[in-house]
């Protein structure tokens, strides 16, 4: 069993970041898994891309063309990758920034306003939480508790930062949940 | 026989193998000096020789020591990396001529000098490439003749010659420049001290010592007139002097406390 | 529903095996170097593998080594040239206009026997070329890539795991043969995240009584030298050298067979990433009914062929993917010798291959291996 899905939005946004901790969480729940980042000039303020494919077996190419699912932070994240989507994939938009829907109808979808909800969790800062609790809970490609641990493992010692941070995964998480349920 | 004694001998830190060099080349004093400071200062089991690429490329076979022979212009980058390998009670001396250093070696020898490797170079200097035939090299002097300057070395085309003690002497962090001759015995004498106090001086940073040297073959001068030459034409443009000892680092080294904060 | 994800962390997060790490190709292969006992690094900065001596400027010093940042990537080498004629264990890494600054100084190490590793994460070229993935220089290295009569082990990871695991034996081998060793990798490979576990670190163990450490009176004098004026000598000095790489020819061969044991239609012949992205290739092809496999070099050089050799009989034809114009298919043809067909296919400049690519090369080769009976 192989899920994959490309994460892309400004640099900056903490795309990344919430990369490698989805990585590190499957790692963590046993699976295989290569994190993979766009490199050079674009990650110089354009936009920044990763892809975390994550197997039951070892990952054969740690490149993907058609994800299974994408999580987009900024209006060129999803005239890029929508369209590369598997049918069926998981589409998961943050509407803070993008001012409009997806085009296809053969994908899941979840929009949510991540900026605002991460505001309200405590921190703008966090809209990558809310985008990785959405994409989790409406995966379910990893445990929870995994990504709460590899978040906890992320701030390090800053206690605060990392509360504020799994305030905004979580309500992500639900989101996500709710929307596919 | 009572009344003998040695006056003059062949340091054990030289081979038995007979010296390669042209008839009249000072070459051989440099080594016969470098094997004598060793010897004196009974380091011959720590000491690693660098040698170049040029007339001294068979400097290994001269010295009793362990050598690694360096890829042209490269040595100071060979001595760096033996300096940062072995333990620190070891002496490491790169020897260059002025091709090898001041040409193609250009890089690593301003290099090692500024990141103050603690490493000796003696640098023979006689204005002219000698193993591959007489050509111009970056120290030869205005006007003069060799087989790529037929018409005498044009500064307007190719500039003057290379000071390299005194360019060296612009770098912070080395501990000790200077630069003597071995075209008379008073010089030869300098020479050996300049070379001793290099030694002595290396495990507190770069030590440099230029040698202006002769090249009879080259010159196309007997070795007696070379010697004449060098003190006439190449001592007026490279003046004998210690240009750097301890205690007397450039002024910048003391004042120069730039604010750090880079990443925050 | 709710959030019910509210277990204890340590119970709800077995750690199957604890000291599984999930790092960047390129500092793992800095860890994995520094593991085995690498006491001094080299190197001069260049895109895409600066993660390498950025690390090892923080950790080496950790560990007593030393770090230095050249001036060139010439001056690197030949540091290394130094570091390893004291017998320690040192490393360079670089990317290929790099490794092609290096080679005359690679040519010392070969010519003066002292051992070392170099890493090369390949970039596109020619040129300065860009930063991107690249096999471009796949020939470069497994022929020696200095001058004269020489060659060096090139290990060629698929990997973060494989890339930690292989140098660790790349410096084993360097001393065992007292030659260099390569080892190559593209961009994709330094920047990937992929769990890794390391071995402890162990020190070298190899006596090198050649090393210029400084002569005791108990001993004659060592010297690194590569100069042998007399013709009659320097060949023999050679052929000593081909003596040293014929064992390594017969006894260094690396490579990984991949679903080929069924008298495949086709094998796909690739290294590194490459032949990662063919394995996702081969799954959707294999589901097609066809039957093809992998041939993957772990050992760029020597070449595999004892394995490769176990192929050419019960395979139909052969596929080179490369990230390069068609260097890896030389080597091919040279082993097939004319029996089975060999083609070529590949991306350059940078471009990653996508399996869909491949996926439909190997279908265009199927039909014609159909087509022509």
């Amino acid at each position: 069993m192989t899920d994959d899905v490309v994460m892309a939005g400004f640099g900056g946004q903490g795309l990344m970041a919430i990369g490698k901790i989805l990585a590190k969480a499957a790692m963590q729940d046993g699976r295989h898994v290569t994190w993979l980042p766009s490199y050079g000039p674009e990650m110089r303020g354009g936009t920044a891309n990763c892809v975390v494919v994550m197997d039951d077996e070892p990952v054969a190419s740690p490149v993907v063309q058609h994800a299974r699912a994408a999580i987009v932070m900024n209006k060129q994240s999803i005239d890029k990758f929508e369209p590369t989507l598997v049918p069926g994939g998981l589409l998961v938009v943050n509407s803070s920034l993008i001012d409009r829907h997806a085009d296809r109808t053969d994908l899941r979808v979840v929009e949510l306003p991540a900026n605002t909800l991460a505001e309200a969790a405590g921190s703008e800062k966090s809209a990558n939480m809310v985008m990785l609790g959405a994409y989790v809970g409406a995966s379910g490609v990893v445990s929870g508790a995994s990504v709460e641990h590899a978040i906890e493992l992320n701030f390090g010692g800053k206690k605060a930062v990392a509360e504020t941070a799994l305030a905004a995964y979580r309500r992500g998480f639900e989101l996500g949940r709710a929307a596919v349920a | 026989m009572p009344n003998i004694k040695t006056v003059f001998e062949r340091s054990e830190v030289l081979t038995s193998n007979q010296f390669h060099y042209c008839p009249g080349c000072t070459h051989g004093i440099a080594h016969r000096l470098i094997a004598e400071v060793v010897s004196e200062m009974g380091i011959q089991d720590r000491t690693i020789a660098v040698c170049p690429v040029g007339c001294s490329v068979l400097a290994y076979e001269y010295f009793d020591l362990d050598v690694v022979q360096a890829a042209h212009g490269r040595a100071p980058a060979v001595a760096t990396g033996l300096r940062r390998s072995l333990p620190e009670d070891r002496y490491v001396f790169a020897y260059q001529g002025d091709g090898d250093l001041a040409s193609i070696g250009m890089s690593e020898i301003i290099h090692a000098a500024n990141r103050g490797e603690k490493i000796t170079v003696i640098f023979l200097n006689n204005a002219i490439y000698g193993m591959t035939g007489g050509q111009m090299a970056p120290t030869t002097l205005p006007g003069m003749v060799t087989t790529t300057s037929p018409y005498g070395r044009d500064t307007l085309q190719c500039g003057h010659p290379v000071r390299m003690s005194e360019m060296l002497n612009t770098l912070v962090d080395p501990v000790f420049i200077a630069r003597g001759a071995l075209s008379q015995p008073k010089h030869v004498i300098k020479a050996k001290k300049l070379i001793r106090q290099a030694f002595e001086l290396q495990h507190q940073g770069f030590t440099f010592v230029e040698l202006l040297s002769t090249c009879p073959t080259g010159w196309g001068l007997t070795p007696t007139d070379s010697m004449h030459w060098l003190e006439h034409n190449m001592v007026p443009f490279f003046p004998l002097q210690v240009f750097r000892e301890p205690g007397h680092a450039p002024e910048a080294a003391n004042h120069y406390t730039p604010d750090l904060k880079v990443h925050g | 529903m709710g959030y019910d994800a509210n277990l204890p962390v340590d119970q709800a997060v077995p750690s199957p095996a604890p000291e599984r790490l999930l790092m960047k190709g390129a500092e793992a292969i800095a860890e994995a170097a520094i593991r085995a006992g690498c006491k001094n690094f080299f190197g001069y900065p260049i895109t895409p593998q600066n993660e390498i001596p950025e690390y090892m400027s923080a950790r080496l010093p950790e560990v007593g080594g030393t770090f230095v940042q050249a001036e060139s990537e010439v001056a690197s080498i030949n540091m290394l040239y130094g570091a390893g004629s004291a017998g320690v264990r040192c490393m360079t890494s670089s990317s290929s206009p790099g490794l092609s600054l290096m080679s005359e100084g690679f040519s010392y190490l070969i010519g003066s026997e002292v051992p070392t590793v170099v890493v090369n994460i390949m970039r596109g070229g020619p040129g300065l070329g860009n930063i991107a993935p690249s096999q471009g220089d796949y020939l470069q290295m497994t022929r020696g890539f200095g001058h004269g009569d020489q060659k060096a082990i090139v290990l060629a990871p698929a990997s973060v795991q494989e890339a930690v695991d292989l140098m660790s034996l790349a410096f084993d081998l360097s001393e065992k043969y007292r030659n260099p060793v390569v080892v190559i990798g593209d961009g994709l490979i330094g920047q990937m995240m992929e769990p890794v576990t390391f071995a402890p670190t162990v020190q070298s163990t190899t006596e090198k009584p050649w090393a210029t450490t400084g002569k005791p009176p108990t001993r004659k004098r060592n010297i690194i030298n590569s100069l042998y004026l007399d013709a009659e000598t320097l060949e023999k000095h050679v052929l000593h050298l081909f003596e040293k790489f014929g064992r390594m020819e017969a006894e260094e061969q690396r490579a990984e067979l991949y679903l080929t044991d069924d008298q495949p239609e086709i094998v796909i012949c690739a290294f590194g990433t490459t032949a990662r992205i063919a394995k996702s290739a081969i799954k959707v092809l294999r589901a097609q009914g066809i039957r093809v496999g992998l041939f993957r070099l772990i050992s760029a050089w020597p070449f595999p062929q004892q394995a490769f050799q176990t192929l050419v009989e019960p395979t139909s034809a052969f596929l080179s993917i490369e990230m390069s114009m068609g260097q890896l298919v030389q080597d091919i043809r040279t082993q097939v010798a004319g029996r089975k067909p060999v083609e070529f296919w590949g991306r350059t400049g940078g471009v990653v291959p996508t399996s869909e690519e491949m996926v439909a090369q190997v279908q265009k080769l199927h039909h014609k291996l159909v087509a022509q009976g």
